[in-house]
């Protein structure tokens, strides 16, 4: 299965493959091009991250100083499905990578050579994706949920776009398809699925997801494509189309995808818990439940994004309930966390702080969603900053600062050293104080009226507008922070222990740190 | 607002002081309603937060009295328990009665929200690239119709001239409306989707071209009240306002006298611009009061 067989790596410590750049390109290493994907991510989160500073240059003051409402457009969709499809997705599956054949057991990934592949499309993807800002008529403005009819008029750049969604589609479920089968056939003798680590269990769970709406999304933006150059009327009325049914194919994909977002993130933070409370996960088995539920009902509310279309009352009512339902199985998560910190005994290093800081910010981003779960209250918060708030509430607060914590985390085990614990804590406390700064303000915002997606507001919006801007920016200067942490972890510093974290359980603890480039060449034996 | 009022909160915002919370202007919550359904909703939203808030005291006073408790450095020795029934049945089936508490009242105001039958008066609501046009379908007014569109002046937007008081959200020609009249919106849009939202009426309705959607509204207090376009429609979906202005029967009966005359002249925009009756001073305008 793997590429790389034990009989060939009698001497791993001087192993002869190419070097330089040409190790990189080739590499079907399951480490190295872990630590590809997660290079690539952060290069995407701060290319991300400077779309975000101009957006929030410019509303710093009502008016228009820094860009036109055009290139404003641009800038919002853009820093949506960077941060989305850029930085966020493939940051996880970086980590999915390096640790899912550590925790299971396994010596690499099932398909070494897809692996390298399904990385591999990402950069051209990327080119395309930042590139289209340079073509006649710049980046497509129709919002990262590119709806028609608004994307049928973009210029060039949507179409640039519509392919770079195609490749990294096509990299996710190559990813998804090598976790599943990687999980499901190459776990050490004894591990069972419910031994299994809850991360592995997330992934999973994760990459069913993944291949069951990643080809939807494909479908739908490929019939913009067709509507936009070859004549077809999916999407227009005139032709008899409806602009909705994008709404409706877009949401199919994009709800189980928003916990594409979340589930890895839960499974981490579900690795970092017992291991400072030093004490066992609570209700391990209701983890696995939940997230299965969570997986399963995200099939079933994605028209709750659509409540202000004009749902019939029964329909409605339907995306109502079964989006109040999701609370039951989050909220057993957050109980279960909290379950498992009582009465440990914990020490709160930088991996703590971050797994701690999610709990509760990713929970208030959890209230808001019920909050606009409630259809009538939905009314009001549609499309307004309410819920720009709610949602970097769960993707900031919630996937980015878990693959924070999981990054101190494991960088022990990565590098063979120990980051900055100083640098490190005041990356956190920096990142969460900013964040809120940044992000609860617009709740105010929302709820007194100012939209999502305008350049220029009225002038009873300014004074919030302010703080949130100062917030973005340090915010943004605090993830140099990291940075910094990382590179110098990456360089040197007091060498790691196989197991630095005195309540660390699992197989990859079980390794050298750094892990060699080889590992489990022979499975390991789970009782 | 002046700008050394507005750099004054962003330095407080800096030095991480609350004082922007009670600076002029700032609104924390949704706008006054001035609809039953508005209401309704203002109601499921404190509903709402007041429940998130007690879940969310409950729910991290555990953690937090655990963080400060249960330390290795307070010499807390780690529990061995992972497991227990009866503790996760709780925790799962508690919360289920808890949403079945906010279903009920928010079922009632779906169903309330899309009863559009038996209106006074019947208007079409069309989204434009970047402006909203109206037309008076049925019922007193019926046959009117206008263009409504941003009447701040470019020179505010672009920081030539100060800003007015109702930047961005004033129009040349703003709906008109009688209080207390249930009026039926059909919403609909000439190009890409647009949104028509007034937050005081309760009402976001998307506008989708080739397709009629309605909703309504029955406004119980005279005034002028303000909205958006709440769907990105391109370049200028930050420029188009949408303005109403809710009259007494006498007043709005005056409006569609002079609206038919204006029309019967030939001259509708001009002097439907000068026709435009005032609300009374008092009134809720755009969240300020």
């Amino acid at each position: 299965m793997a590429a790389v067989t034990p009989d060939q790596l009698h001497d791993h410590h001087h192993h002869h493959g190419p070097t330089g750049l040409m190790r990189w390109i080739t590499t079907t290493n399951h480490k190295d091009i872990g630590t590809m994907y997660l290079i690539f991510s952060f290069i995407m989160f701060l290319s991300g991250g400077v779309m975000a500073l101009t957006i929030r240059a410019e509303l710093f003051q009502p008016g228009l100083q820094v860009v036109q409402p055009e290139f404003f457009n641009q800038l919002t969709t853009m820093h949506g499905l960077v941060m989305v499809f850029g930085a966020i997705m493939p940051a996880f599956v970086g980590f999915a990578n390096w640790q899912i054949p550590l925790m299971i057991g396994a010596s690499d990934m099932a398909f070494a050579r897809m692996n390298n592949w399904s990385f591999w499309l990402l950069p051209p993807a990327a080119l395309l994706l930042i590139g289209s800002f340079f073509v006649p008529g710049g980046a497509t403005a129709a919002g990262w949920t590119l709806y028609a009819p608004l994307s049928v008029q973009m210029g060039m750049g949507m179409d640039l776009t519509i392919f770079a969604v195609h490749i990294m589609g096509i990299s996710s479920i190559m990813g998804a398809i090598n976790i599943v089968v990687t999980i499901l056939n190459m776990r050490a003798p004894g591990m069972t699925l419910m031994k299994m680590p809850l991360f592995c269990w997330t992934w999973l769970i994760t990459a069913y997801l993944l291949i069951a709406v990643m080809p939807v999304l494909a479908g739908a933006v490929t019939m913009i494509l067709t509507d936009r150059h070859f004549g077809t009327s999916f999407f227009n009325a005139a032709g008899g189309g409806d602009p909705v049914m994008y709404q409706h194919v877009f949401w199919f994909f994009g709800h189980p995808e928003v916990y594409i977002m979340i589930l890895p993130a839960f499974g981490i933070v579900s690795q970092i818990i017992p291991t400072f409370a030093r004490k066992p996960l609570f209700g391990y088995a209701s983890m696995v439940y939940a997230t299965a539920s969570i997986a399963i009902l995200s099939f079933v509310v994605w028209a709750h994004h659509m409540f202000t279309t004009g749902l019939p009352a029964s329909g409605t009512l339907f995306f109502m309930y079964a989006t109040m339902l999701i609370a039951v199985p989050t909220g057993v998560k957050v109980f279960n966390w909290i379950a498992t910190m009582w009465r440990g005994s914990m020490t709160f290093e930088t991996p703590m702080l971050f797994a701690v800081g999610f709990i509760f910010v990713f929970t208030m981003g959890g209230f808001t969603g019920l909050m606009c779960a409630i259809t009538p209250a939905d009314i009001q918060y549609q499309d307004t900053y309410f819920v720009v708030a709610h949602f970097h509430y769960v993707l900031v607060a919630g996937s980015l600062f878990a693959l924070f914590a999981g990054t101190y985390y494991w960088l022990p085990k990565w590098t063979g050293h120990m980051y900055s614990e100083g640098l490190g804590k005041l990356h956190f406390w920096c990142s969460i104080i900013f964040f809120n700064i940044t992000f609860f303000p617009m709740h105010f915002l929302g709820l007194a009226g100012m939209p999502r997606r305008i350049p220029d507001y009225a002038l009873q919006f300014t004074d919030f507008n302010a703080l949130a801007s100062v917030g973005a920016f340090g915010f943004g200067f605090s993830q140099l922070i990291f940075l910094v942490a990382v590179l110098q972890c990456v360089k040197g510093g007091p060498k790691a222990a196989a197991s630095p974290w005195e309540g660390a359980e699992g197989l990859e603890w079980t390794v050298p740190s750094p892990a060699p480039y080889h590992t489990f060449e022979e499975a390991p034996i789970v009782k | 607002m002046t700008f050394a009022a507005r750099a004054s909160v962003a330095l407080s915002a800096l030095a991480l002081t609350p004082t922007w919370a009670l600076a002029e202007g700032s609104s924390l919550n949704l706008q006054t309603p001035v609809t039953q359904i508005a209401s309704e909703i203002y109601d499921l939203h404190t509903l709402m937060l007041v429940i998130c808030l007690v879940i969310f005291v409950g729910v991290f006073g555990v953690m937090f009295w655990s963080v400060f408790a249960h330390r290795k450095s307070k010499g807390a020795v780690a529990a061995h328990f992972h497991e227990n029934t009866t503790v996760e049945i709780i925790w799962t089936v508690v919360p289920v009665f808890i949403l079945l508490g906010m279903a009920y009242p928010a079922t009632k105001t779906v169903l309330a929200m899309k009863d559009t039958s038996n209106p006074d008066i019947t208007i079409k609501a069309t989204g434009y690239q970047w402006k909203w046009g109206y037309d008076y379908i049925k019922g007193e007014g019926e046959g009117i119709q206008f263009f409504s569109g941003l009447s701040t002046p470019q020179d505010q937007i672009s920081g030539a001239a100060s800003k007015g008081e109702h930047y961005l959200l004033e129009v040349d020609k703003p709906l008109v409306v009688p209080v207390g009249k249930k009026v039926r919106l059909l919403a609909t849009a000439n190009d890409v989707i647009h949104a028509w939202w007034v937050p005081a009426f309760g009402v976001k309705q998307d506008a989708i071209p080739g397709f009629i959607r309605d909703t309504h509204f029955r406004a119980e207090k005279e005034g002028i009240y303000r909205g958006n376009c709440a769907e990105l429609c391109g370049k200028d979906h930050g420029f188009m306002p949408i303005e109403v202005h809710v009259v007494s029967a006498e007043a709005y009966a005056t409006w569609v006298a002079n609206q038919k005359a204006a029309m019967a002249g030939g001259a509708q925009e001009g002097a439907g611009n000068a026709a435009v009756p005032q609300a009374s001073a008092d009134a809720a305008v755009g969240g300020k009061s």
